[in-house]
């Protein structure tokens, strides 16, 4: 909310800057934004009168004035359309600096001279209006210093006020606030009713009384509403944010922003019949104030005729029954509207309306009368007219119930850590409007005033206390709970060991977002169907991930595109699938590498990372982890299909490890060969608590052999042969050498092993090594249909 | 026996101009081998008296040894100039840049998250953690923000329908661990959170850390000890810490925590804002099973890329979601 200071000061006025003030509201938990001077800086304008308009000689949209500054009188050449006889205007006499360093001289103006210049509000720096001259009232002093003559040492202060502060949407709460702070009283205006001259009164029927617990009206015959508000309410207006309209408009702005309460006036003519309170039927349309035109739908309170509605419920008005400078009579409105009901209206509409604003969240359901009478007031100071009696339909059993709200004073003492004296802790309910029903044993008994909805339990009063005594003055002590010691499993490795691993292998850990681009999904993982938002940013970040895969990819684009050829990236999150009715959320482990496998240097030569590096380093963190994975060749839509690892622990399906297949690649446009790897974090993070094995003492024996081998045939198989064949005493099986070439013959492969036997408590004899690997050479002949390689 | 003097000068001559050991050794085995001339000299022996065989004896050793000593030192000489000259020719560039695979590192949310974690690790909080697509319930509801409840527009929320969401703070998770645990707790709840704002200073995924502690005995001002002195141990300065009175439907009474951060113009300091802070709401503790008479607690609520971009100056939001190599690099 933004309001003028001096408004402010108006109503409660501490010997403080205006620096203090707004620290001082900033810290009772109402944030200063900002604040803005509501002028330029300028000297040397003062209050001129118009003494007469000729037209220029030589221009035709030059006007050649007269004008007093109160001593002399003098010429001065003027452009505005809206010049004339007898208007007071703000005059920069010569020697006046405007806005922006702008030095007024003695000038000629197509050969006329000019001593001076009259100012249009953007040249003040008080609107962006310059359409025109700034009129000035008649009354106006000539001579006196504008600056003066406007208050314009006066500046707007933007609050950013919470939600629960419904309270503070007002002078008058912001008023009681600083007046608390200073311990001072604070002024209103005093709101005495007004007297009716006639007994028309406007036919009020509430039909949704849990909507609309009360709703008051009064109609206000043979206004002027040619006449415009006085400068002072347009300057506290705009100073405030909100644009002079009318009169009807202005008064009843200006009694929002006074009092807190949002109203409004109608054009009686307009009126069918009487007004009805009620919710909107399916199907009907109004145009609002704004121009445009809304379809209400079902559950909107609206203010309606007998005919059709004419207005939102603390929304906005209709444009049809809104007043205009031919208005007559007028119909206004105050009304207590219930917040629960006016909940996402607006925005529903696409509106956000200072009314709504205030209604959604809670106007002090007291104050319609009080606000009625008090427009009534300043709206005859302008438009004249004559009042009726207010009608008042209010729905007891709707309207919120008053609050009394107990207060203990060791509970107190316990949220906030110390003990506030008695004296202190009433002083500061009192203030607030907090009024002490009762001294109870240990605390007091508080009614809680209308205007402060959200005070209804002990803590909301604990926090006013808390706030008003200054968080700040509060005392720092350390909590003193015991801590029990958690169990820790050893076997179980934390996410961050996993992460330490990548990045001391060369990888850069990257985080994407969890949303991605249903294409790239549609490429990385075209089985599955991503859980889509109902309201993304955009379409490119519109659905859950299935994979780490497409935010990996498309981080490596990012790169690729900003010459970064070696990337080695990886990631650990969620993914997301749907699972018929339930969504699984599964934590997993992502990476992709692609270009030179080490760092290009004189030492380390240019090779491209291939399938074996990335494989090299997942088996380096399955040992690190403790457990063993399988690697079996399979198929994977997004992987080469001769180059896809599934990786397995147990017979379980732990993840995937593959080279990106060529085709997708390239719908990606992506450089280079991408290996990828992708597994379930949970199914790998649990390995085991380390057991000693005696350390044998004994010799170890080596055997190498060389076969050809069909190149269909998997090494797994031609170790799982060898190793059910070499015996217990079998400690360790290395394939040294793979070869393919032509002296091998079509579709054949040469592979070397060696193989290590050592026993735990003899030395093992020849024989014994021999006979086991001549065992597992024949198995190899056998059943896999290896020849030896002379 | 002129002749023994003779020798000795020869074979000390010719150990001189040996230039390798081969020919050193040559020289040895000439002059002092089984057949070298020198050794030859003892048969001379029998020829003598036996008083003047010592005598002469002694003399072809002296003679011997002499030689042998001359041999001993040219090959020290020769072997020392061996290494030098070996070690001379395996010298190296020692300026050239090492060999094999460089270092990657942590994105700047972890690290940032990893030095949270360990501050409150060391407090006795554990870490929980908890799904981002959430439930109406834990994330708003339980939180005492009901659906008419204007904090809602706070909350720029990512829905998949109108009861399933993404979690737009990390407390669901407190509220999950309370649910499933008996009091007291002490947590903290590292995490992605979405909204649905993205512009110049909100991405639409970022990361909160929220802490909770329950205990029966505890208050604002211990609440005040926790968040000073962990922006004190985070910023690694004794920075001046504020607690301004603000509103979270989950808290009461709720602060916003600003610290001190260099100067305003006019020597005043300047506050910035970096965490939500208060003494969890009894409605809270209702929703959850928790007696409120007999347990109190705190919560507190921080972003992580917000203490990120302070602690490392970073001045774009978005960069750390764009993961460019030459960002992330910086943080190894």
């Amino acid at each position: 909310m933004k309001f003028s200071e001096q408004w402010l000061r108006e109503w409660v006025n501490p010997q403080i800057d205006t620096q203090e003030l707004m620290d001082q509201i900033t810290m009772a938990g109402l944030e200063v934004d900002g604040f803005e001077p509501v002028a330029g800086q300028f000297s040397g304008v003062v209050v001129g009168e118009v003494q007469s308009v000729g037209p220029h000689p030589d221009a035709d949209k030059l006007r050649v004035c007269q004008v007093s500054d109160g001593a002399s009188e003098v010429q001065v050449v003027c452009g505005a359309p809206n010049v004339r006889e007898g208007m007071k205007v703000p005059f920069a006499v010569v020697g006046a600096v405007l806005p922006g360093d702008f030095k007024i001289k003695k000038a000629k103006l197509r050969g006329q001279p000019s001593e001076g210049m009259l100012c249009s509000e953007s040249e003040l720096g008080l609107s962006d209006n310059h359409d025109g001259l700034m009129e000035l009232p008649a009354d106006a002093p000539v001579g006196q210093d504008v600056a003066d003559y406007l208050k314009l040492n006066d500046v707007t202060i933007d609050v950013d006020l919470t939600p629960n502060r419904a309270d503070c949407l007002s002078i008058k709460g912001i008023a009681r606030e600083v007046g608390v702070l200073n311990s001072m009283l604070v002024n209103s205006p005093a709101i005495e009713p007004v007297e009716s001259v006639h007994s028309e009164v406007p036919d009020i029927r509430v039909e949704a009384p849990a909507g609309c617990p009360r709703y008051l009206g009064r109609i206000l015959r043979n206004v002027n509403l040619q006449a415009e508000s006085p400068l002072w309410m347009q300057e506290k207006l705009r100073r405030s944010g909100i644009r002079s309209i009318d009169a009807a408009v202005d008064v009843t702005n200006y009694v929002m922003l006074e009092l807190g309460q949002p109203m409004h006036a109608f054009d009686r003519d307009e009126i069918q019949g009487g007004i009805v309170v009620r919710m909107a039927r399916i199907g009907e349309k109004l145009v609002l104030l704004d121009g445009q035109e809304v379809e209400l739908t079902q559950g909107t309170l609206v203010i309606a005729d007998h005919e059709k509605p004419i207005a939102i419920a603390g929304v906005m008005g209709g444009e049809h029954s809104g007043v205009s400078p031919k208005t007559r009579d007028l119909v206004l409105e105050s009304a207590y509207f219930d917040p629960i009901t006016l909940a996402g209206k607006a925005r529903h509409y696409g509106l956000h309306t200072d009314a709504s604003h205030r209604f959604e969240r809670g106007v002090d359901y007291k104050l319609a009368r009080d606000a009625m009478e008090r427009a009534t007031r300043l709206l005859m100071d302008i438009v004249g007219g004559e009042p009726g009696e207010i009608v008042e339909v209010a729905s007891d059993e709707d309207i919120p119930e008053d609050r009394v709200v107990d207060l203990r004073s060791r509970r107190l003492n316990d949220v906030l850590g110390m003990e506030i004296d008695r004296t202190t802790v009433e002083e500061i309910l009192t203030r607030l409007g907090l009024r002490v029903e009762k001294l109870l044993k240990d605390g007091w008994r508080v009614s809680v005033p209308s205007f402060r909805p959200d005070i209804s339990i002990e803590e909301d009063l604990i926090e006013e206390v808390g706030r008003i005594y200054g968080y700040n003055n509060l005392p720092v002590t350390e909590p003193t709970g015991s801590l029990g010691l958690r169990p820790e499993q050893e076997a179980v490795r934390p996410v961050s060991a996993i992460r330490n691993f990548f990045v001391d292998h060369g990888y850069q850990e990257a985080v994407t977002y969890s949303f991605v681009d249903p294409k790239v999904q549609q490429l990385v993982d075209p089985d599955r169907q991503g859980i889509a938002l109902a309201n993304p940013i955009s379409s490119d970040l519109s659905v859950m991930r299935t994979s780490l895969w497409s935010g990996l990819l498309k981080t490596v684009a990012h790169n690729q595109n900003r010459q970064q050829p070696r990337i080695r990236l990886f990631e650990t999150g969620l993914r997301f699938l749907q699972e018929g009715e339930r969504i699984d959320q599964q934590p997993m482990l992502a990476g992709v590498v692609v270009g030179s496998q080490y760092p290009e240097n004189w030492a380390n030569g240019r090779r491209t990372a291939d399938f074996f590096d990335v494989k090299g380093d997942l088996e380096s963190l399955f040992s690190l982890l403790g457990i063993e994975i399988h690697f079996v060749g399979s198929q994977h839509p997004a992987l080469h299909p001769g180059q896809t690892a599934e990786l397995m622990r147990d017979g379980e399906h732990v993840g995937w490890l593959g080279t990106l297949h060529p085709q997708v690649q390239k719908n990606l446009e992506l450089n280079g060969t991408i290996l990828m790897f992708e597994l379930f974090l949970n199914s790998i993070v649990t390995g085991y608590v380390p057991n000693f094995k005696e350390i044998s003492k004994f010799p170890e024996v080596r055997r190498d052999l060389a076969i050809i081998i069909g190149s269909e045939v998997a090494f797994a198989d031609v170790e799982r042969v060898a190793r059910k064949h070499a015996g217990e005493q079998l400690t360790a099986l290395r394939a040294f050498d793979v070869y393919e070439g032509e002296s091998l013959g079509e579709g054949n492969r040469s592979l070397a092993l060696s193989l290590f036997w050592q026993h735990p408590e003899r030395t093992l004899n020849e024989d014994e090594v021999h006979s086991l690997f001549n065992g597992v050479i024949d198995a190899l002949k056998e059943e896999l249909g290896a020849t030896l390689r002379s | 026996m002129e002749n023994l003097e003779q020798l000795v000068q020869d074979g000390l001559a010719a150990v001189d101009s040996a230039d390798s050991l081969q020919a050193l050794d040559q020289i040895r085995v000439e002059y002092l081998g089984k057949k070298g001339v020198i050794t030859q000299q003892a048969k001379t022996l029998g020829k003598l008296s036996a008083e003047e065989r010592p005598a002469a004896g002694q003399k072809i050793n002296e003679a011997k040894g002499q030689v042998e000593e001359a041999i001993n030192a040219r090959r020290s000489d020769l072997e020392r100039a061996a290494i030098e000259q070996k070690l001379a020719s395996e010298s190296i560039d020692v300026t050239l840049p090492g060999r094999g695979q460089d270092l990657g590192g942590l994105h700047p949310v972890t690290r940032t998250l990893q030095r949270i974690e360990h501050f409150f690790a060391r407090a006795g909080y554990t870490v929980e953690q908890g799904p981002e697509i959430e439930d109406d319930y834990h994330n708003f509801e339980a939180l005492n923000i009901p659906g008419h409840h204007p904090a809602r527009a706070m909350h720029d929320t990512f829905y998949f329908n109108p009861g399933t969401l993404l979690r737009t703070h990390t407390s669901p998770v407190q509220i999950r661990t309370m649910e499933a645990g008996k009091p007291p707790f002490r947590m903290i709840c590292p995490g992605r959170v979405y909204r649905c704002d993205s512009d110049m200073t909100h991405t639409p995924m970022f990361h909160q850390v929220e802490g909770l502690l329950v205990e029966k005995n505890v208050s604002f001002a211990d609440l005040k000890s926790t968040v000073e002195e962990f922006l004190r141990v985070f910023f690694e300065r004794d920075l001046q810490v504020r607690f301004r009175p603000s509103y979270f439907p989950f808290t009461e009474p709720s602060a916003e925590v600003d610290i001190e951060w260099g100067r305003e113009a006019d020597g005043s300091i300047k506050w910035l804002e970096v965490m939500g802070c208060g003494m969890v709401h009894p409605k809270v503790f209702e929703y959850c099973g928790i007696d409120a008479e007999e347990y109190r607690g705190f919560a507190f609520g921080l972003g992580v890329e917000r203490l990120a971009m302070l602690r490392y100056g970073v001045n774009d939001l978005r960069m750390f979601f764009e993961n460019d190599l030459r960002f992330l690099r910086q943080f190894r």
